[in-house]
């Protein structure tokens, strides 16, 4: 497999990019191999090619890695930023270590796998249509508002750390609306999102959660797969795809006269109007 | 059974001419609201006061003339601080407990200042132009121009520009159609104003509800919005539009998100938008990418890496209260051009309590922003694109005067479509076809007519644009950008004289 090395040291953001997308788009370089990096933001934004492999080998990459990605696969060996996947379209991201707030945000599908634990707002607004249907693993711990006004997809925390923190931060799932959080807890979160619901996995659910966590451990190679599903899981899902729906007036409707508005008796329509 | 403290008062009147009618039920199979109904046994068509809306559908349909429609009186004792409308909101609100919903810009008397601002003319010291014999420019480029050119001669003395020009739009005409998405008005409505903005050589603007398979090929003419439920977002759409617009606001309800509610989300939106069908399509009232100006500069900047820094990107306000502050920082952050939006803008369904009482009206906005910019030196970075309740090409000259490049019209452009603005948009049963996605309802637009009268507004007001500036002896757009000294104030009084920037009349 044709590959190319760069060192990211002292390049800015957009020259690392341009050399990323030259590489990829001109030379056909299927993986491309980044040492040093520093903070570099939107490393592999907006890239389509399927085959194509990131791979940042040292260093943090910075903000928005992979955002409006749509099919490389991108690996992290360290931790990230905020913004992981925004809004990406497809695709796979591996994180060896933490990752930051807001990972995630609006993502269409592809799936994103992290060692570690996220920050805040992890999850958000994750969507769902058909056979797109966006996946987080998070392996370690996540911050407040995972899950917020989660609208598709599928979330699953583990906690394999043995830090003291809840697996979970307060106001999980918050305004959900569909999808699905999966969490590996004996007990339930607090401040959970009045919008969800507790729930037992059932045999669909296991399905779908082992196939994540096959390739979770696939990746991160000092988990097993048989130890993480024997515990115990607990599953949120929204109890209502419409979480708004009673909040807004329904303002006049408009019935006919035989539907009778003025009181719940039948009227009679002759009397009534001539 | 329910009790009622008090039935709701009809707001019009149906009077209906019985000689003239002729039984041939269009009104009643027209009206979604069911303000017509046909009695068989008396073979008479009939009409319900409370059902109707005033949208004008049956006046404009019935064949003989025969419906009138009046506005009915206030029902109640006259009261200046209780009005029938604010008597009836409460009511509602007795009875169910929700937050009331509104469509369309805000009918409240904040004063519009185009009306207290009046236009130049030439007389006898300089002379006017007449547009209809000489060239007179209203031709438009949107982007961030270079603080300077610099120009190099190859060894022919030929020039040629060293500086690199960043992206630009080129509008024939400095009038857009402003952002509303499918899903907040149909399909036919979006082709209709897609098609009159790439005949007319400007640019519409897809909204918040991804861009439908039918309108890629309108790409060149199209803005792509990208709002904070993401819907419809993806590298492709960013890259098909001419430009990207970053919604962090709208005129009509500042600082809250939107909810497409369930109902109206059916196959082609749920497409479209990547969403299940029946799912309240929700956008968060922030982008939580976005807590600061740095940030916003982040997304700003992924949208240009997406796009391989070939598409302007514009970021869209609402007019609040700092506006020039954030204007400016806005441009800092990187914007190609600057959106801002007045309280008067329009909506497909906002809380009325926001919509006519948040924001400030887009004349003082614009004049203040463009006056920050100016003295910041930054003015040329970004243009300045004004939006939210333009009437007439008379409002347009004025805005571009006092300091906007171009501007977005969005109630006036679904006015060509057939809008009677009667705002009931956040019902989803329009009967023009517009604010539906039913598609008994939407098929009675006709596309094609459509585009014909969108394009005939644009051409009207550029003409008149024209006559306008070769009145004030001005033959390009470009030279009255800015120049307040062709605006005077009527009854008009300090503070907001010098907010605007313009003197009094007479003076």
């Amino acid at each position: 497999m044709n590959s190319i090395t760069i060192d990211a040291l002292n390049l800015y953001y957009r020259e690392l990019n341009f050399k990323i997308k030259e590489a990829v788009r001109k030379e056909g370089i299927k993986k491309v191999i980044i040492k040093n990096a520093r903070g570099q933001r939107f490393i592999g934004t907006g890239l389509k090619e399927k085959d194509v492999e990131i791979i940042i080998e040292s260093g943090v990459p910075g903000n928005d890695l992979a955002m409006f990605m749509d099919g490389p696969t991108v690996k992290v060996f360290g931790n990230a930023q905020d913004g992981v996947g925004n809004t990406m379209n497809n695709g796979k991201v591996f994180i060896h270590g933490d990752a930051g707030d807001v990972i995630c945000y609006g993502m269409r599908n592809g799936k994103i796998f992290i060692k570690g634990n996220v920050g805040y707002r992890v999850g958000i607004h994750m969507k769902e249509y058909k056979d797109m249907i966006p996946s987080i693993v998070v392996g370690g711990k996540a911050g407040d508002f995972f899950g917020e006004y989660m609208a598709g997809g599928i979330g699953v925390v583990l906690g394999l750390n043995n830090d003291d923190k809840p697996i979970v931060g307060r106001y999980c799932a918050t305004g959900m609306h569909g999808g699905v959080i999966y969490i590996r807890t004996e007990k339930v979160p607090t401040y959970l999102g009045k919008e969800v619901k507790v729930f037992e996995l059932n045999e669909s659910d296991k399905e779908k959660l082992k196939s994540l966590i096959e390739e979770f451990c696939q990746e991160f190679k000092e988990y097993k797969a048989e130890d993480i599903l024997k515990s115990r899981f607990i599953k949120l899902i929204p109890v209502s795809k419409r979480p708004y729906g009673r909040l807004y007036s329904p303002g006049n409707h408009f019935p006919l006269p035989e539907e009778n508005y003025f009181s719940n008796k039948k009227i009679d329509i002759e009397k009534k109007y001539y | 059974m329910k009790f009622t403290f008090s039935l709701k008062p009809e707001n019009f009147i149906i009077e209906r001419d019985d000689e003239r009618c002729i039984r041939c039920g269009a009104c009643v199979q027209q009206c979604a609201y069911n303000a017509h109904y046909y009695l068989e046994e008396k073979d008479k068509v009939l009409g319900i006061n409370h059902n109707c809306v005033g949208d004008g559908r049956c006046v404009a349909i019935c064949p003989t003339n025969a419906i009138r429609i009046k506005q009915a009186e206030n029902p109640y004792r006259p009261n200046y601080n209780w009005t029938k409308e604010r008597m009836m909101d409460l009511y509602e609100q007795a009875e169910n407990g929700t937050v009331l919903l509104v469509g369309m810009g805000a009918p409240t008397p904040h004063p519009v200042y185009w009306d207290k601002i009046v236009l130049n003319a030439s007389q006898v010291t300089n002379p006017s132009i007449d547009p209809l014999r000489e060239p007179m420019e209203v031709k438009t480029f949107l982007g961030s121009k270079p603080d300077k050119i610099e120009v190099v001669f190859d060894k022919n003395h030929k020039p040629e520009i060293k500086t690199r020009i960043t992206p630009q739009l080129e509008l024939e005409v400095p009038i857009m159609f402003a952002a509303m998405s499918f899903g907040a008005i149909s399909l036919n409505a979006c082709k209709s104003l897609a098609k009159a903005a790439s005949e007319m050589g400007t640019f519409w603007n897809t909204g918040e509800g991804g861009l439908h398979k039918d309108l890629y090929k309108y790409g060149k003419n199209t803005i792509v919005q990208v709002a904070s439920g993401r819907f419809g977002v993806h590298v492709d759409y960013l890259k098909a539009g001419a430009a990207v617009e970053i919604k962090i606001g709208q005129g009509a309800k500042p600082g809250i998100g939107g909810h497409l509610p369930g109902e109206k989300v059916n196959h082609e939106i749920s497409v479209t938008r990547a969403m299940p069908e029946g799912s309240d399509a929700i956008s968060p009232a922030p982008h939580h990418d976005i807590y600061s100006i740095e940030d916003l500069r982040q997304l700003i900047y992924s949208i240009k890496e997406a796009t391989d820094y070939e598409k302007p990107v514009f970021v869209k306000i609402s007019a609040v209260h700092n506006v020039a502050a954030i204007a400016s920082g806005i441009v800092r952050a990187g914007a190609d051009a600057v959106v801002i939006d007045g309280i008067r803008g329009g909506t497909g369904a906002a809380p009325k309590i926001i919509r006519d009482n948040v924001g400030i009206p887009i004349e003082l906005a614009i004049a203040v922003v463009d006056e920050r910019l100016r003295k910041e030196g930054i003015r040329n970075h970004a243009s300045l694109i004004a939006a939210g309740g333009f009437r007439n090409s008379a409002d347009v000259i004025k805005a571009i005067a006092l300091g906007a490049d171009a501007v977005y019209i969005g109630t006036a452009a679904l006015m060509t479509l057939g809008c009677h603005v009667c705002g009931m948009c956040y019902k989803g049963i329009c009967n023009w076809g517009i604010a539906t996605q039913r598609d008994d309802l939407t098929k009675r637009l006709n596309p094609e007519i459509g585009a014909e009268r969108a394009k005939n507004l644009l051409k009207g007001w550029k003409h008149e644009i024209q006559e306008m500036l070769g009145a004030m002896g001005i033959n390009s757009i470009g030279s009255l950008r800015g120049n307040r000294l062709n605006l005077r104030a009527v009854d008009i009084h300090e503070p907001y004289l010098s907010i605007l920037g313009i003197k009094p009349a007479g003076a």
